[in-house]
C-alpha cells in the first residue's frame, strides 16, 4: 500500500498531501516559513496536477475568510500561514470554529514580533489556543504529510465538523528534506471521503448561517462549540487508527519515550522532540531515570492521557517553545493544571527555550534537565525558567 | 430603465427574500433598498453580509429574515466570504456535478464597505470574481449608535465627531466609493438610492448580467441617524438626488451616464435644514457645502457628457 520511500522538503509532501485529499479551493498569502507549502501548490494548480481554484488572497484575514465562504457551500478548504499571518487572521479563526466549518490549515510555528523573527517558536499558535479550533503537532514532514491528511478527515467527520490546525516548527520541520513514504491515490481516496457539509449555503435550501445570540442564548451556543470539540477526540483517535492500519504509522494524543522506569518526565511538543530523545537516551546509558513525553494533540487537550503518562513520575519538566509575557508558559500551566487533581503528584518545572529558533541540541537538553532538577532539590521551582539566556 | 416589468410596479415579483418582522427601526432607507436588491437578485443567490444594522436586524437566532442562503462571519470580510464563495462553487461545478447558476452578492453598510474592510473590498475587484457588491451608505456607524465614518458628509454631527464650540462637525468630505471601485477598473459600478426602487433593480439586473465584479453604492436614508422623522425617508432621499448632493450615475466599462440629470438642482439647504444632524450649521457651512456639492455634481455631468460626444 504505501509507495516507495522518497527525499523531499517537509512543505512540498504537505502540498501533496493536500493534493491527493483533492482540495477545491485554496485561499493563501506569503509569510515565511510557510511559503513553500503555497508555492507548491500555485505550482501544482499551474500544471494542472490538482483541480482547484487558487485564491491568491491579499491577507491571512482573508484567506481565512475566503476559506470559510468556500467551505460553507461544501468544497474543501485549504490555507497554510505562520506567525504575523496567523495573527492576522485570528479574528477570523474564531468564526470557522462557531460555523462549524471544517477548514484544514497548515501552521509552520515561527515567533511573533518584535523584535521581528522569521524562525520557529509556537507564540504564534498558543495565542490560537482558544479558538475552538482542533490542533495537532506534527515532529518531522512525514509526521506533517500524515496529518495533513487526517485532518481532512477528522474535521469533515459529520460528527466533528471543525476547522483543524497541522502544527509543524518553522525551518526546522518545514525546510528539512527527508526521507518520507507517501500514499497513493487510491489509498487516499478510500481514507479520504468526500467532503459533504450538511447545512451547506445553497439555494434550494435557503440556510441562514451567522446569526447574532443575545445572551439568552450564547452560553449554549459557546457550550455546545466546546462539547463539540471535545468530542471530537473520539474520531480523532479514531481517524488515528485507520491512518495506521493502512499506513503501518499510528498516532496517538500522548506519546512515551523511554518513559516506562523513568522517575523524571521531560515533556516536549513539536520538532525539538527529537533532539531530546537523543538525550534522553545518552542519559539512560548513564544510568540516569529520564524519559520523555510528546504532547501530539493540543486541542481538544487530552487530560486523561496527560495523567496517565505523568502521574506515575516524580519530578516533570515542561518545556514550552513559547513565552506568555508576565505569566505561566503556555502547555506548562495545563499540564500542571491537570495533574492537580492528583493526591501524589509530581513536581513540575516550568522551562520557556528554543525561542525564535534557537536551537536546543542534545547536549543542551541534558543541560537543561539538570537545571530543572536542580530547582526541585532547591524547592525552587515555582517560577518559570527561561532557558539558555545571554547574560 | 431597460425593460417593460421595471415601468409597471404590479410586474414586481410579490416574493420576498427579506421577510417582514425584521427589527429595522421605522422608516429604515436601508432595509428598503436591500429589499429592492433582493427582489431584483431572485432566488438564485449567496448572500455574504458584513456586519452591521442589515446583520443585526435580520438574524437574531434562532430567528431569521432571510430566505435566501446568507452567511455573515465579521465586519471587514465579507469580499472575502464572497471571493471564497463564488470559488467554492466554482470547483463543485467543475469537479462535483453542481449545476445551478448563483450569483454571488457581498453586502454591507459604508464603515463596513469605505473603512474598515476597505481592503478585502480591493482585493476580490482586483481579483476579479464574479460578484456584486452593494453598500448600503446611510453615512455613519448607526448600527453602534451614529459614529462617523468616512462616508459621513461634512458638516455632520455624529457621536465621535460631534458639533460644539470648537467644532462643526464632521470636516472631511466624503469618501467617493464608486470612484475606487470604478478605479479597479471593473465592468460595472453605479449609484442609487433607497427612495429609488426602480432604479435600484435595474441596475441589479445589469449587474446580475455582468461576468465579473460590480459595484453599486446606494445612498440608504436613516432617520435615525440623521435626526430627521421616519414618514421622511423618502423625501429625504429624493431631495439628496433633487439637490444634486448624491447623484445617481453609472460607469459602464468606465463610461459615466447620469441617470438623473436635472434642468436645475434644488438648493442644499432644502435637504440639509431637515436633518437634525445638520442643525448647527452657519450660512458660510451651507455655503460651502452648496460649492462642493456643484463642483462635485458638474465633475459627473461633465464625465458623462465627455462620454457622450464620443
Amino acid at each position: 500500500m504505501t509507495a516507495k520511500r522518497i527525499g523531499i522538503e517537509s512543505s512540498l509532501a504537505v502540498a501533496e498531501a493536500v493534493r491527493l485529499a483533492n482540495v477545491d479551493v485554496i485561499a493563501a498569502y506569503p509569510i515565511t516559513p510557510q511559503t513553500h507549502i503555497v508555492e507548491g501548490l500555485a505550482e501544482m494548480v499551474a500544471n494542472g496536477h490538482l483541480d482547484a481554484e487558487y485564491i491568491p488572497v491579499e491577507s491571512e484575514h482573508s484567506a481565512m475568510s475566503s476559506c470559510l465562504g468556500a467551505s460553507a457551500v461544501g468544497a474543501r478548504a485549504f490555507t497554510a500561514t505562520a506567525s504575523q499571518g496567523l495573527i492576522l487572521m485570528h479574528e477570523v479563526l474564531l468564526v470557522a470554529a462557531s460555523l462549524r466549518l471544517p477548514v484544514v490549515m497548515a501552521v509552520t510555528n515561527r515567533a511573533l514580533s518584535g523584535p521581528l523573527n522569521i524562525w520557529g517558536d509556537h507564540s504564534d499558535v498558543m495565542i490560537a489556543r482558544d479558538a475552538g479550533w482542533i490542533q495537532i503537532f506534527a515532529e518531522n514532514g512525514q509526521q506533517a504529510f500524515d496529518q495533513t491528511l487526517c485532518a481532512f478527515r477528522i474535521a469533515e467527520h459529520q460528527d466533528v465538523l471543525l476547522p483543524v490546525i497541522i502544527n509543524f516548527d518553522g525551518f526546522h520541520v518545514s525546510h528539512v528534506i527527508e526521507p518520507m513514504h507517501f500514499l497513493d491515490q487510491k489509498t487516499v481516496d478510500e481514507f479520504l471521503p468526500p467532503y459533504r457539509h450538511p447545512h451547506a449555503l445553497d439555494p434550494d435550501k435557503p440556510v441562514t448561517m451567522g446569526g447574532f445570540a443575545m445572551p439568552n442564548m450564547y452560553t449554549e451556543g459557546r457550550k455546545s462549540l466546546d462539547t463539540a470539540l471535545r468530542e471530537s477526540k473520539k474520531v480523532i483517535l479514531d481517524t488515528w487508527k485507520q491512518f495506521g492500519d493502512i499506513a503501518g504509522r499510528y498516532y496517538k494524543p500522548v506519546e512515551k519515550y523511554q518513559a516506562e522506569n523513568a522517575d523524571t518526565l521531560l515533556v516536549t511538543v513539536g520538532s525539538y522532540s527529537e533532539n531530546a530523545m537523543d538525550a534522553v537516551d545518552k542519559m539512560q546509558a548513564e544510568g540516569k531515570k529520564v524519559g520523555l513525553v510528546r504532547v501530539r494533540l493540543w486541542r481538544p487537550f487530552p487530560y486523561k492521557e496527560i495523567i496517565e503518562a505523568l502521574s506515575g513520575a516524580t519530578n516533570v519538566i515542561v518545556l514550552d517553545r513559547a513565552i506568555s509575557l508576565g505569566g505561566p508558559a503556555p502547555v506548562c500551566s495545563e499540564i500542571r493544571a491537570a495533574l492537580y487533581s492528583l493526591k501524589d503528584r509530581p513536581q513540575v518545572v516550568s522551562i520557556v527555550g528554543g525561542l525564535g529558533g534557537r536551537d536546543i541540541s542534545p547536549a543542551n537538553f541534558e543541560k537543561l534537565i539538570a537545571t530543572a532538577l536542580d530547582k526541585i532539590k532547591t524547592g525552587d521551582a515555582a517560577e518559570t525558567i527561561m532557558f539558555g539566556v545571554r547574560e | 430603465m431597460e425593460t417593460l416589468s421595471i415601468y409597471a410596479p404590479k410586474l414586481i415579483t410579490s416574493r420576498e427574500y427579506i421577510a417582514s418582522g425584521h427589527r429595522a427601526c421605522s422608516g429604515c432607507g436601508e432595509v428598503l433598498a436591500m429589499r429592492y436588491v433582493c427582489k431584483a437578485l431572485g432566488r438564485n443567490t449567496i448572500i455574504s453580509n458584513a456586519t452591521g444594522c442589515m446583520e443585526i436586524i435580520s438574524t437574531p437566532l434562532p430567528q431569521t429574515a432571510w430566505e435566501v442562503p446568507w452567511i455573515h462571519t465579521l465586519f471587514e470580510n465579507a469580499s472575502a466570504v464572497a471571493s471564497g464563495i463564488e470559488c467554492g462553487l466554482k470547483a463543485l461545478k467543475r469537479k462535483h456535478g453542481y449545476t445551478r447558476e448563483v450569483k454571488v452578492v457581498a453586502m454591507g453598510g459604508d464603515g463596513a464597505t469605505a473603512d474598515i474592510g476597505l481592503q478585502s473590498l480591493s482585493g476580490a475587484m482586483e481579483r476579479g470574481h464574479d460578484f456584486i457588491y452593494v453598500c448600503y451608505d446611510n453615512e455613519a456607524y448607526m448600527n453602534t449608535g451614529i459614529q462617523r465614518s468616512s462616508e459621513t458628509p461634512f458638516g455632520a454631527s455624529t457621536t465621535t465627531a460631534p458639533s460644539g464650540k470648537a467644532s462643526m462637525g464632521q470636516h472631511t468630505w466624503q469618501k467617493n466609493m464608486a470612484a475606487i471601485a470604478a478605479a479597479h477598473e471593473i465592468q460595472y459600478v453605479a449609484t442609487s438610492c433607497s427612495s429609488y426602487p426602480f432604479d435600484i433593480m435595474t441596475k441589479v439586473e445589469k449587474a446580475i448580467k455582468i461576468k465579473g465584479p460590480s459595484y453599486i453604492h446606494i445612498l440608504s436614508v436613516c432617520p435615525t441617524g440623521w435626526r430627521c422623522p421616519s414618514n421622511s425617508t423618502i423625501k429625504m432621499g429624493r431631495l439628496a438626488v433633487e439637490t444634486g448632493i448624491f447623484p445617481m450615475y453609472e460607469i459602464e466599462n468606465g463610461k459615466y451616464t447620469l441617470n438623473i440629470d436635472l434642468p436645475k438642482l434644488r438648493p442644499v439647504e432644502d435637504y440639509l435644514k431637515l436633518q437634525g444632524r445638520f442643525r448647527h450649521l452657519d450660512k458660510d457651512n451651507t455655503a460651502e457645502i452648496q460649492e462642493k456639492v456643484l463642483d462635485e455634481y458638474n465633475k459627473v455631468k461633465r464625465l458623462a457628457a465627455g462620454n457622450k460626444a464620443k
